[in-house]
Formats: C-alpha cells, sequence, structure tokens
C-alpha cells in the first residue's frame, strides 16, 4: 500500500502542499508500515502539462492513493484509468493529512476541482 | 509582396488598417487579403467577402495500435509537450498538448505508433470585388493556431499585394503570421500600455529581421511618448488617424472607416507608397 501527498518539502513534517502538478515533492508513505520516502515532481520545471506529468510519476512509482488539494481534469482523468484513488487533504503537515487519511477522515475526490492549467 | 499588420495587444484598431488599406490598394492594383488571426477573424465583418472555397486544416497527432505496444513507457518519456502517458493497460494520447513532433512513431520500439491526423480548424476563401480573400477559423478550444496560420499564408499570390493580418500579442502565433513578410505595420494607440505592447511587438519583429513602420490609431494628438519612442529606435512612423467617433461607429456596424470619411482614402494611399518604398529596399526583386 503506497500513498503520495503533495508537499512542500522533502519530509513528513513539511507542509503540505495543495498543487498536484506544480507541487516540488511528493512524500510516498506506507499508511500501514509508516515507511516514507520523498520523490521530486518533475512538473514545476514543466512548460505544460505538468499535471499529466505527475499523474504519470504516480503510475511509474505505483501508488494506490494520492492526497492533493486540488487537481485538474487530465490529471484527473489519467488517475482515475490507473485505478488510482484521490483524495483531498488540508492545509498541515504531510504526516497530518496521512494521519486523516489512515483514520478515512479524507474526503474521496472522482471529479477535477481546478480548471486545468495546461498550456502546449 | 507580403506586407503583415500587427499589433502588440488586441483592440488597436489592427482590422481598421489593414482592411482600409486592401481596399485602397486594390483601386490600383492585385490585392490578396490574408486574415491570420485565427482566434478571432472579423476582418470578414468589413470586407464582407463572398466565400466560395473550405477546406479543413490538420495536423499530425500519434495513433497507438494496443495490440501491440508493451507499454514499455518510451513514448511517454520522449514526449517533451506531456501529451503521452502510459497507463498500466495502454497509453493515453492528449491531442491538444501534441505538437505533432514525430519522436513517438519514430522510436517506439514496438512499432506501435502510426501518425494519424487531427483537424485544428478551417480555411476559408473568396473574393470580396477584386480582392482575393482567405482566412481561417481556429476550432474552439484549440491550442496550436500556427499550423494553420501557415496554411492560410499559404495562399499568398506572386505578383500581388498580399496582406496579413496578424493576431494580437508576440507570442508563437504572432511569430507564425509574420514571418517572412517584406514589410510589418505596427498599429499602436497613444497609451502608456499601447506604447509598452509596441515595444514588445517591434522587438519581435526586428528579431526576425523584417523591416516595420508604426502606425498610430485613435490619436488625440498627444503622442509625444511614440514619436519619441519611433525617433530613438530609427522607425518610421508612417501614418496617424486620430480619434474619430464616426468611424468607431462605422466600424462596429461594419463599415469600413474610408467609406465613413473618404477623405481618409489619400492617408492610405500615401501609406501603401510609404510601405512600397521601404519594403521594395529589402526586396527588390519580388
Ligand atoms: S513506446 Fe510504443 S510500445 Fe512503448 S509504451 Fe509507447 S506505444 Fe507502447
Ligand atoms: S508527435 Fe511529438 S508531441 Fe505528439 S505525442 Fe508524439 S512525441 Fe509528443
Amino acid at each position: 500500500m503506497k500513498v503520495a501527498i503533495c508537499a512542500q518539502g522533502t519530509h513528513l513534517d513539511a507542509p503540505m502542499d495543495l498543487r498536484f502538478g506544480r507541487c516540488p515533492y511528493f512524500v510516498v508513505a506506507d499508511p500501514q508500515t509508516g515507511e516514507w520516502e520523498h520523490v521530486p515532481n518533475p512538473g514545476p520545471g514543466a512548460a505544460g502539462g505538468a499535471g499529466i506529468q505527475a499523474a504519470q510519476l504516480m503510475i511509474k512509482l505505483k501508488v494506490d492513493a494520492v492526497i492533493t488539494g486540488r487537481l485538474g481534469p487530465n490529471a484527473m482523468e489519467v488517475l482515475k484509468k490507473a485505478g488510482i484513488k484521490v483524495y483531498e487533504g488540508t492545509v498541515g503537515t504531510v504526516r497530518q493529512n496521512l494521519e486523516a487519511y489512515r483514520q478515512n477522515r479524507l474526503p474521496l475526490l472522482t471529479q477535477p476541482n481546478a480548471p486545468g492549467g495546461h498550456k502546449p | 509582396m507580403i506586407v503583415a499588420v500587427a499589433s502588440g495587444k488586441g483592440g488597436t484598431g489592427k482590422t481598421t488598417v489593414s482592411t482600409s488599406l486592401a481596399l485602397v490598394a486594390a483601386e490600383k492594383g492585385k490585392v490578396c487579403f490574408l486574415d491570420c488571426d485565427v482566434e478571432e477573424p472579423n476582418a470578414h465583418i468589413i470586407l464582407k467577402p463572398r466565400l466560395s472555397g473550405q477546406e479543413a486544416v490538420r495536423v499530425r497527432v500519434p495513433v497507438i495500435e494496443q495490440e501491440r505496444c508493451t507499454l514499455c513507457g518510451r513514448c511517454a518519456d520522449v514526449c517533451a509537450f506531456h501529451a503521452l502517458v502510459v497507463l498500466p493497460q495502454e497509453v493515453m494520447v492528449f491531442s491538444p498538448m501534441c505538437h505533432g513532433c514525430g519522436g513517438c512513431w519514430h522510436l517506439c520500439p514496438a512499432g506501435a505508433i502510426h501518425p494519424g491526423w487531427r483537424e485544428i480548424g478551417q480555411m476559408e476563401e473568396g473574393e470580396c470585388g477584386k480582392i482575393r480573400f482567405v482566412h481561417g477559423r481556429l476550432k474552439v478550444g484549440e491550442a496550436m493556431s500556427p499550423p494553420l496560420i501557415r496554411a492560410v499564408k499559404q495562399r499568398a499570390q506572386a505578383g500581388a499585394l498580399n496582406i496579413v493580418d496578424a493576431p494580437p500579442g508576440t507570442s508563437c502565433p504572432v511569430v507564425a503570421a509574420v514571418e517572412g513578410a517584406d514589410f510589418c505595420l505596427l498599429v499602436t494607440e497613444p497609451t502608456p500600455f499601447g506604447l509598452h505592447d509596441l515595444e514588445l511587438a517591434w522587438e519581435m519583429v526586428s528579431q526576425l529581421g523584417i523591416p516595420c513602420g508604426v502606425v498610430v490609431n485613435r490619436s488625440d494628438g498627444r503622442d509625444e511618448p511614440v514619436e519619441e519612442f519611433c525617433r530613438t529606435r530609427n522607425l518610421p512612423l508612417l501614418m496617424r488617424l486620430p480619434l474619430d467617433r464616426d468611424v468607431a461607429r462605422g466600424y462596429a456596424r461594419g463599415i469600413p472607416p474610408i467609406a465613413v470619411h473618404p477623405a481618409w482614402k489619400g492617408h492610405f494611399r500615401e501609406l501603401l507608397h510609404a510601405i512600397s518604398e521601404r519594403a521594395g529596399l529589402k526586396c527588390a526583386k519580388s
């Protein structure tokens, strides 16, 4: 079981970043064992298609769920097709959001809640 | 000869200038009007052409043969525009992001990608009196306008005065429209914003190596900043059109300024003369 949380920094106590395509890091954690690692997001440097690129990274990392604040339509479509669940996190640290997820307190996102930011 | 009419931003009256220039030039010789403002073409409202032909403009886009695909992930790594995503069960194509570069179908190790087509818009053409008229209409939501702009420009006629109405701004579509012109008219307004956008447009056009000149539209007689700008850049200020309520009202109803004020024809004849002199310096052959 792997969950990726959008983060402003590289560890569990970093503030969560509400953006998906353009958050600087993902903290990828196993909620059962508590193991975690950080992965840089290729999105922020991209001229366009940041959300799509980040979604591709989630597939490569084989995560089961993503915790983010906002998600555009393209990234949502990719994650849905890949069978990755999306949860809406809130302002706080990565650890707090992971804990909320473990306790089933985060709402499941099934529709994009942000406009597509892509510019080819 | 190709003359492009551009402006750093929208709403400066660029199309007022381009259409009037076409109407005046058509009294003397062959004119071909190419409306390359494909996101919002509006020259037809003034020129009222009779359209007789239509053609879809298409660009290349990858088609994935999912049965042959091994899901190796190569194509998504190769695509600089993030138009491809390799899912655990299939490859997804985000066509609006694709630039048709061909990287993916050349590099797919399984030969599972072949080039297909995607329509980005329509080109329409016809006549208005003696003017040959062509314009492009980009599909709603489509972001890739340069191929459509180039298709419209390919209709330029040898031996005619080809007038290209460029999109506003200074990004790729404007470069696509202005590229290859013999002369570029920069239409501006005498406001601080107008001047800023004029500077950006001038930088772009001079980088393309195209000689240009400035037209001040809706002048209130206090154009010193524009004059100063032109003087320091050695840029000719070729024409000044005054702020005129009748012209604005006529334009809103699709009436060209030279029909509202026939006296303005003289200004445009002089403008035409100035352009041919300056463009001629660069391309004495054509
Ligand atoms: S490169 Fe070819 S084989 Fe590999 S994932 Fe893409 S389409 Fe499939
Ligand atoms: S043709 Fe080029 S831009 Fe389009 S999907 Fe393939 S690699 Fe990407």
